[in-house]
């Protein structure tokens, strides 16, 4: 065995480092390392600097733009991305519809949508779940009726990030109520300008708007929208699922986190002397150091098996469910390391261009708010307890 | 034995929940924490004519009852409610008074007239590094203190706060007048509804209360009684997590059946159930040992933080989870219950330090 990374591997690592040097502008990096809202220029801005590169699409194929990177090379670039506090990558264009119009969409479709989802034309969010469906998705109801060229939809979204933002959305609808209820769904694209669409902001519970309920009334959609075949929905959904997700565990930003908590635990004082020092804290720090590099150590092997042609699948949802509890257990940590100044909530604080004072230790003002807004983790994308099923399903076979 | 908490005791506790159900509906709740005061003074004036909170003092100093199951029973009915004011402050800034005999100072906050809070945690600087401890000195026949003190339970809306500083006797508790000169306060919202602040003093003139020097055991004393307090509201707060919990995985319904019926998520609602059993016994405990000698008091005292800590923690977050997205939004109470229970760990110590303390205590004890 050897764990090291390959020569070619590290020269690709000193390559994606002096880009970050040179490409990242300190202004993101700051507001991502200090836990600053970023805004939806922010976010199209750090796009734009990588489609520039060539390295936006980083998991397509060449043709379509992409980098035909290896995993490993994914990996590393997701990693370091990571390390040095750049934006992540908005998903819902780039990582949940694109690998599905690739694999099932008309060359049309190809042709249309892709490069807009590159130079930022577009921004996608992503209509799956309704107030019914949740993690029981095939239960349901929007419906999409068949009139001449086009869908009449009706029925209601929920729980769609950032939609505020969103130019499209890629919906899930009902198109038969026959037989077993994943046959009768399909993959459908919709212009949210389109009239009887309306979006509401659902506040969450640290006060961010991130996400939305979507309403459809009467809305009308080409059938040209549809992607793949009619009824036929369940299986591209499935397969956005279960594409190969290699950033899934986020090990990159846990590392990146926990460097961060480093730095604050040592700065930090409580009862005279820095958090670090105080034994029960250093030993939560400790288990969760080795648990982040045995994840580490886990998600290269899945990746390797994946390299060499293992699709993995259950595999994913281990990553799944320890990635997110290790970034949930960083977030527990820094509030705890806050202590009292853990409550003093600034909103305004979090946005740029604020220059009051911070109230005690400057770092302290995001640590609540990330640590009740980072319980999403472990509910979407299919919740932790969801994927314990897939877990003892597919590979205990229970 | 008996595991009741009496019949005038019970009385209170009926009451007090009545009046929070009537006066203070989720609206109101609203209304307040999004108020700069982050409370409803309307409320606590209804809660004072109560005698809310005169329950949390003895007869001695003008109050009714004042024994840590009092306190207890009344910050369970708060817990309950989520109610924000600045009760944990009027309490221990409270009990320095009633150990000072300071009957005069004690009757207008009962009476709900003076909005008193309490400062003995310092402030810390942007770098992490603590400021240096408040010192008093005196000035002719005055006292004159100066420092900063940290978080600082509803510090705007405070007419007097109560604070402790060194001076060459050691260790001394004083009152403040907001309106004194040399007082700075930055009030802010908290992330769980409510409002605290720092505190600067900068040669503010002050009164002293009980003996110059002698605040070390009167100190210890609120503490204990701060700890009963956060830790009885800690438990009440859990039961609502855990029946909201309950109602929901009986109703929501995914893959045909209520959700309640997945044995995985069952299991971890009887993991809970019994938890939250564990920590209302820590908290009986913390109650029933507060009138014994001190290293015993305080270790029951945190041996029930460590435990609230603990299980608050477990039952906030499972009780979010188990609800799915929904239990992430602001606009289901739950969500503030959970904010409300994971912030009460950041109060008075979290679970490592009265774990830490406990030991430590132990060890003193032999
Ligand atoms: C911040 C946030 C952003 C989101 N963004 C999007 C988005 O952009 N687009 C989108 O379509 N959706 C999005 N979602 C929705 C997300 O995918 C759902 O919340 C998730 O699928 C869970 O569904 P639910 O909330 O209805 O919970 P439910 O499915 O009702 O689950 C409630 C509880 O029951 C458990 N449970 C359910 N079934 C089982 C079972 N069989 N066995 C054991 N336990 C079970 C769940 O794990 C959970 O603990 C987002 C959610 C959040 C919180």
């Amino acid at each position: 065995m050897n764990l090291e990374f390959s020569p070619e591997e590290e020269t690709f690592r000193a390559e994606v480092r002096a880009f970050l040097k040179d490409k990242l502008p300190a202004r993101l990096a700051d507001k991502v390392r200090t836990g600053q809202r970023l805004s939806k220029v922010d976010m199209e801005q750090w796009h734009a600097i990588l489609n520039e590169r060539g390295w936006l699409a980083n998991h397509w194929p060449e043709e379509y733009g992409g980098t035909g990177w290896s995993v490993m090379q994914r990996f590393i670039f997701e990693t370091e991305t990571a390390i040095a506090h750049a934006p992540r990558i908005i998903p819902f264009g780039l990582s949940m519809l694109a690998p599905v119009l690739i694999k099932y969409g008309t060359e049309e479709q190809k042709q249309h949508y892709l490069p807009r989802i590159l130079d930022g034309t577009d921004w996608w969010c992503q209509g799956y779940s309704e107030p019914g469906a949740g993690s029981d998705l095939a239960s349901l109801k929007t419906s999409a009726v068949r009139d001449g060229d086009h869908y009449i939809v009706n029925g209601q979204k929920t729980w769609t990030t950032l939609a505020q933002y969103a130019d499209w959305i890629f919906c899930l609808v009902r198109t038969s109520n026959e037989g077993k209820r994943q046959q009768g769904i399909s993959f459908l694209l919709i212009d949210m300008k389109t009239p009887g669409i309306d979006v509401r902001p659902i506040k969450l519970l640290e006060g961010d708007h991130e996400v939305n309920e979507v309403f459809f009334t009467d809305v009308k959609v080409p059938v040209a929208n549809l992607v793949g075949e009619q009824d036929k929905g369940w299986t591209y959904a499935k397969y956005l699922l279960t594409y190969e997700r290699t950033n899934i565990a986020g090990v990159g930003m846990s590392m990146a986190l926990f460097d961060e908590l480093q730095d604050i635990s040592r700065s930090t004082w409580r009862d005279g002397r820095p958090v670090a020092e105080d034994p029960l804290f250093a030993q939560r720090m400790a288990k969760l150091e080795i648990d982040l590099e045995n994840m580490k150590t886990t998600n290269l092997r899945v990746l390797d098996a994946a390299g060499a042609g293992h699709a993995p699948t259950a595999e994913s949802s281990m990553l799944k469910i320890r990635g997110t509890e290790i970034r949930q257990e960083i977030n527990d940590l820094m509030r705890r390391a806050a202590g009292r100044y853990a409550a003093p909530f600034i909103d305004e604080a979090l946005d740029e261009g604020w220059n009051g004072e911070p109230v005690g230790p400057e770092w302290a003002g995001p640590a609540a708010a990330q640590y009740f807004n980072n319980r999403k983790l472990s509910i979407f994308g299919g919740s932790n307890e969801v994927q314990r099923e897939i877990i003892t399903k597919t590979i205990l076979e229970l | 034995m008996d595991f009741t908490i009496g019949e005038d005791r019970q009385m209170l506790a009926d009451s007090l929940s009545r009046t929070l159900a009537d006066k203070f509906d989720w609206k109101t709740r609203e209304a307040a924490i999004d108020s700069d005061a982050g409370f409803s003074r309307e409320v606590w004036n209804a809660l004072a004519e109560l005698g809310v909170i005169g329950a949390l003092f003895g007869e001695d100093t003008g109050g009714y009852g004042g024994s840590a199951w009092d306190v207890g029973v009344v910050f369970g009915e708060l817990g309950k409610a989520l109610a924000t004011g600045p009760f944990l402050g009027s309490l221990m800034a409270g009990k320095m008074l009633e150990a000072a005999g300071d009957e005069a100072a004690l009757a207008p906050v009962i009476a709900g007239e003076t909005m008193l809070t309490f400062g003995h945690e310092g402030a810390v600087e942007a770098n992490g590094r603590p400021c240096p401890p408040a010192t008093a000195k005196r000035n002719g026949d005055q006292w004159i203190i100066s420092g900063r003190k940290g978080v600082v339970e509803y510090l705007g809306s405070a007419d007097q706060v109560l604070v402790t500083a060194q001076t060459d006797a050691g260790l001394s508790a004083f009152l403040v007048d907001m309106s004194a000169s040399g007082v700075e306060a930055r009030d802010y919202p908290v992330i769980d509804g409510g409002s605290a602040g720092e505190l600067t003093l900068t040669d503010t003139p002050a009164t002293l209360v009980g003996e110059d020097g002698g605040a070390t055991e009167a100190l210890a004393a609120a503490t204990a009684s701060g700890l009963v307090a956060t830790c009885w509201e800690s438990i009440a707060v859990m039961d609502v997590l855990r029946d909201q919990t309950l109602d929901y995985l009986r109703t929501r319904k995914q893959f045909g059946i209520p959700i309640g019926k997945f044995q995985a998520l069952q299991h971890r609602m009887a993991t809970l159930a019994l938890e939250i059993e564990q920590a209302r016994s820590s908290a009986i405990n913390a109650a029933a040992n507060f009138d014994k000698d001190a290293t015993t008091r305080d270790r029951f005292c945190s041996a029930a933080k460590y435990t609230a800590g603990k299980v608050g923690r477990l039952a906030a977050e499972e009780s979010i989870q188990l609800h799915g997205g929904i239990g992430m939004t602001w606009e289901f109470p739950l969500s503030h219950y959970a904010k409300r229970l994971t912030m009460l760990n950041h109060v008075l110590g979290d679970d490592d330090h009265h774990l830490a303390r406990y030991m430590a205590l132990g060890q003193a004890a032999g």
